[in-house]
Formats: structure tokens, sequence, C-alpha cells
């Protein structure tokens, strides 16, 4: 990325943003009271919501949700309408954000293509929705231990059904949240906008008809070569996504690409000893430790750009430089279209190459732009730190936007430490540390997934 | 947090745990009014204790995960609540523990020593089988379909 382009990705407000965030942070005022206490000033905040979408496909279904919601009646139907009013919201914030992204690096998508119809995930969504509705009756800072706990038996069912995943893994996420907030009258900032963007996706999630699992629109043979890795975690669940480049056998152009292998885990497990608990992926591991490519056949692809990772499907292949890869594929790359339900600013992560810049604390200048790094993001299972971004002349990164403004999550840096020229990927450890301090502490602490595999084992299946 | 929380879809709410050994004490939680856990029986491998400390009237509880009566209890805590607390205290800080208990504790005093409670019934069912749902979840099956809404919950360093 150039200090021209940045210079264009930040140069002024997109038009309509700020109006439409402002409607968003309406609506989540009114989700912190809670519906059932609407007063003239929030039943307005919605009305103002209906008021913006009137003109939509979606305008009839709101304004008449926002009308019975005020008059008392908390359908879940309505509430439904009113979760997809916000998400639209998002979707215009997303669209906007993402394509002045698009311009200013020059980088062409792809156009979305609804995969064949699909079996939509069905199952016990009943009680995730009851329970989503009471949050939305009750708000926020009515929330107490007895509605949290409330969610135990939704949650355990769905956990049963692997198509549910995404809906399990995301409700477990909130509850663990309002658990630790709880009671949440009493918390000093409520992270109004977060807690309902994480209600609206789980109530779309629970809606009949939508799909849980993102089907496969083909199979696809290449070279895949790793930019670097972006982890996710909470308490109950970690996932890696892999961004790469993906050229395909056919020799048609050269692809974005991601591939993800998520595990449940608890909240016990953290930093390097996360990897172990994606042992049965030791090709994928293998690639990202080593900084090589994989060759796969024949492996599944969504319309959303994410290949299905098989292992044995994939070979490792040749060493590929992270940095090369970037330098030399990522300007010409072509970059997946989003879902339609997953556009949300928060699913912004696009693969950068940064280089020339200096760093300030938590900002990066690059010929006179500035854009914050986002220093919070460095995942505790590999070797990124502050101090290496700091002393670091080039990275590949993901752009991503949040509160208003652009960041820089760092996935792999180059860096000068005591004149020597370091190198730094995130899944470095993938494999295991490679830090001696980082592997002698690890030894201290013991193997924490050996160990709750041992009890479960003993006293699981008793 | 800052006020600027309110505007922002990413922020960290749970503080990180920190890692510990957990032969000992695979289970640790602040859940329902009561510091409470699981403990590793020394002699027998297939016995664990649930023991319990509730935040207000810090009336403690321990017995085997079948129902018996730990022998330890003799008026003060025994050596699993110690455990236990010991435990708390490196996967939350003490700040965190002693919060939740309504105690003050400097660093480096002793926690238990601040507890008034007496031995006290506590549901062990209801720990023990939160202990095994907890368990649960590395059974579950692992996935390579992408979860999109981990994009809300990124991972970051621990402290401390």
């Amino acid at each position: 990325m150039l200090g021209v382009q940045l210079a264009a990705l930040l140069d002024g407000e997109v038009p309509g943003v700020e109006e439409t965030l402002d409607l968003v942070a309406g609506f989540d005022a009114a989700l912190v009271h809670g519906f059932a206490r609407l007063d003239e000033e929030q039943a307005g905040r919605l009305a103002a919501v209906a008021g913006a979408l009137r003109d939509t496909p979606l305008g009839p279904a709101v304004g008449e949700a926002v009308e019975k919601i005020t008059a008392g009646s908390i359908g879940d139907e309505h509430l439904g309408v009113l979760a997809g009013a916000r998400t639209a919201l998002f979707g215009a914030v997303h669209d906007a954000r993402l394509g002045r992204l698009d311009a200013a690096l020059g980088r062409s998508r792809a156009s979305w293509e609804e995969p064949a119809s699909a079996p939509a995930a069905d199952g016990p969504l009943g009680a995730s929705r009851s329970w989503l509705q009471e949050l939305a009756i009750t708000g926020w800072r009515g929330v107490d231990h007895d509605l949290v706990s409330a969610s135990d038996q939704a949650i355990s069912a769905l956990l049963g059904e692997s198509r549910l995943r995404r809906l399990a893994v995301l409700l477990d996420g909130l509850v663990a949240e309002l658990r630790a907030s709880c009671p949440v009258a009493t918390m000093d900032h409520v992270p109004a906008r977060r807690w309902a963007d994480l209600w609206a996706r789980a109530l779309l999630l629970t809606q009949p008809g939508v799909q849980g699992v993102a089907e496969p629109v083909g199979v696809v043979s290449g070279r895949f070569l790793p930019l670097g890795v972006d982890v996710h975690e909470h308490g109950t669940a970690v996932q890696i996504q892999v961004h790469g480049v993906l050229e395909p056998a056919d020799g048609s152009s050269a692809r974005l690409m991601r591939t993800s292998v998520a595990a449940t885990k608890v909240d016990t497990i953290v930093g390097p000893a996360l990897w172990r608990l994606l042992d049965g992926y030791p090709a994928l591991l293998r690639a990202l430790a080593e900084h090589r490519s994989a060759d796969l056949a024949d492996v599944p692809l969504t319309a959303a750009g994410d290949l299905l990772w098989r292992e044995d499907q994939a070979t490792v292949g040749e060493p590929a430089d992270p940095f090369a890869t970037a330098r030399l594929r990522l300007a010409d790359a072509l970059a997946p279209a989003v879902p339609p339900l997953e556009r949300h600013p928060v699913r912004i992560a696009e693969p950068v190459l940064l280089e020339g810049y200096t760093i300030n604390g938590d900002t990066l200048d690059l010929d006179g732009n500035t854009l914050a790094v986002d220093l919070d993001r460095l995942p505790g299972c590999g070797p990124l730190t502050p101090e290496l971004v700091a002393a670091s002349s080039a990275c590949v990164g993901l752009l991503r936007w949040d509160g208003g403004r652009w960041l820089l999550q760092p996935l792999a840096v180059q860096a000068t430490v005591k004149r020597k020229a370091v190198e730094a990927h995130g899944g470095d450890w993938a494999l295991g540390p490679t830090d001696p301090k980082v592997v002698k502490a690890e030894a201290r602490a013991g193997d924490a997934v050996a160990v709750l595999r041992e009890r479960a084992g003993r006293l699981l299946r008793k | 947090m800052s006020a600027d929380v309110w505007e922002r879809s990413v922020v960290r709410v749970v503080p990180p745990l920190r890692p510990r050994k957990l032969a000992k004490v695979p289970f640790v939680e602040l859940a329902d009014g009561r510091l409470q856990g699981v403990v590793s029986s020394g002699s027998d491998i297939a016995r664990v204790y649930v023991s319990s400390i509730a935040t207000r009237t810090h009336g403690y509880s321990c017995g085997t995960n079948n129902n018996r009566p730990c022998g330890g209890l003799h008026g003060a805590p025994c050596k699993h609540l110690r455990a236990l607390v010991d435990e708390a205290v490196l996967q939350y800080g003490l700040d965190r523990v002693a919060r939740y208990l309504r105690v003050d504790v400097g660093e480096g005093e002793d926690l238990v020593s601040r507890l008034d409670g007496a031995p006290e019934p506590a549901p062990a069912a209801v720990v023990f089988s939160r202990f095994l749902r907890h368990l649960a979840y590395l059974e579950l099956p692992d996935t390579t379909e992408p979860i999109a809404e981990l994009h809300w919950f990124p991972a970051t360093r621990a402290v401390g």
C-alpha cells in the first residue's frame, strides 16, 4: 500500500456514513434500556430507523415492527425485522467503507453470486430466539445472573448440532461477557454497539431459512500462498483464519482467499497452547510455521472466497515468503465478494503490505498520512509484540474499520532489533513456540490441553 | 473502559485469563454467587472434590463428586479450598477474586485468612455438572467452515 493509496483511503468522510451510524446509535440506546421501557425519545429513534428504510424493500415491515414494539407488543417476528433493519444499516456502512478501500487500493472484487439453494439450518432455534427476545424486552441495563443463566439450555442444545455452530459460538461469547458484567445496571459504560451487533446477528441466525453454514459453490486446485494468520478467540472458541493468495491450477488469475479452522475450547487454554487444539491439521500448521505454500487438490470453495480446508487434499509445498507473496501478488489478486448477511464493518479484514513507514506509539505514519495500529489485536499465541511492531519497517496486515476509523492489524513484521534484521509472523509458533523463554514458560505450565482431555476422558464417560 | 466503548464493535469486555497449571485444580470459576471449582484428589485419579465459597457469607463447602463430605473440613477451609483459592488468584488475579468475594486484601497477603465463613451446604452437583459441561467443549468436533461471527472476538495478548 503506497502513501497515495493510504491518503485516498483516509480522504474525507464517505457521505451518509455518519448519519447512518447515528441511526444505529439511536437503536442501540433503545436496546440499553429495553424495548419494554421505551420513552418518547427512544421511540422516536426507532421511528427514525424506520423512516430511513421507508423506501427500501424492508420499509413496510420495519414500519409495522416499530409501531408494534413502541405500542408494547414485542413479538419475536417484529424483533427479527428490527434486527434485519439494523443489519441493513450496517450493510450500507460496510459497502461504503469497503468500496472506498477497494477504490483506494485499486483492488478488484468479485461480485456476489447467490449459491444454489442449500438446506436451511434447522434445529433447536426456538429457545435461543426466546432468550434473545427476553434480552430485548429487558434491555442490557436489566440483565442479571438469572437472565444470563437462562441461556444455558439453549446453548447446550445448539452445541449438539454442528450446522448451528456459528450461532452457538456467537451466543457463548455474548453470554460470557454478560456474565462477567452482571449486574449490568452497575456498569459504567455499557458496550452498546458491540452487544447490539451480537444480539442482531444472533437473532438473524435464529430466523427460519437462514443458512448456518457456507455452502461450497465448487472445487478448486492450485497453489495457496499464505500471507498471514488472523486469530479469533473467546473463552470457549478459537479460530485461525489464514489469508493468502491462490494461484489456480487452471491458469486463471490469482485470487485473495481465506481458509479457516475453528475449535471449541475452555477459557483456561490460552496463548501458544491454542495451537494444540488444532493438531488435527498438521499440513496447515506446517505451512504456517515454516512459511510454505500449500498445494491444494479439488478443495471446496465458497462464494465468499473461503477455501474449506481438507487436510487430505493439501500437500505442504515449497518455501513461500509471505512478504514476497504480498509484494508480488497482492496488487492484482481478485478479492472475494461478501455474503449479503455478513456485510458488517467488523468483517472488513483486507490484506495489505506497508513499507517505509515510521511508528510512534500506536500510530503509523506513511508519507505524512497516519493510520492507527491495533496493538490490542496481537495474539498471545504468536511472537508479535507491540515492541516488534514499533521497531518494524515493513508489515503485512489487515485493514479494519471500527469506531469510525481505519485500523491496521499486523499479521507479520520485518523489524530491526539491536541492529539485526528480524521477522515475526503470527503463525510462527503453529508447531510450538520458537522463543526459548516461551518454551520454558510453557513447560512450566504443563500441557493444559492434555490435562483437560485426560479429565474429560475419565469423568465424562462414567 | 472508556466512554468510546459505546461506539465500537470490538471491545474487550472479559479480562483475559492468565495461564496456570491445571493438573491440581482443573476448573475454577466466579459464578452463581460463589467462587467454585473442582480439585483433583491427590490419592485417587478417578475422584475429584467439588469446592466452593459463597461471596456474601463466605460459607464454604467441599465434598467428593459422589457427595461425600471432605474429611479435611474441621471448622476451617481444607487443603482443597486453599488450592481452589490459590488457583483462582493465579487465573483471575488477586484483585478480581478479592473483589468478587468482597474482602480487602493487600498484594501478597493470604486471602483465605480474610474469609470469615463457616461450613455451609452448597449445590455440589450443579458445580460438578458445570465442570462436565466445561470439559465437553473439548470433545466437540472442530470445523473448517468459517465462523464469520468470530471477527467480533479477536485474540489478544494476555496480561501479566
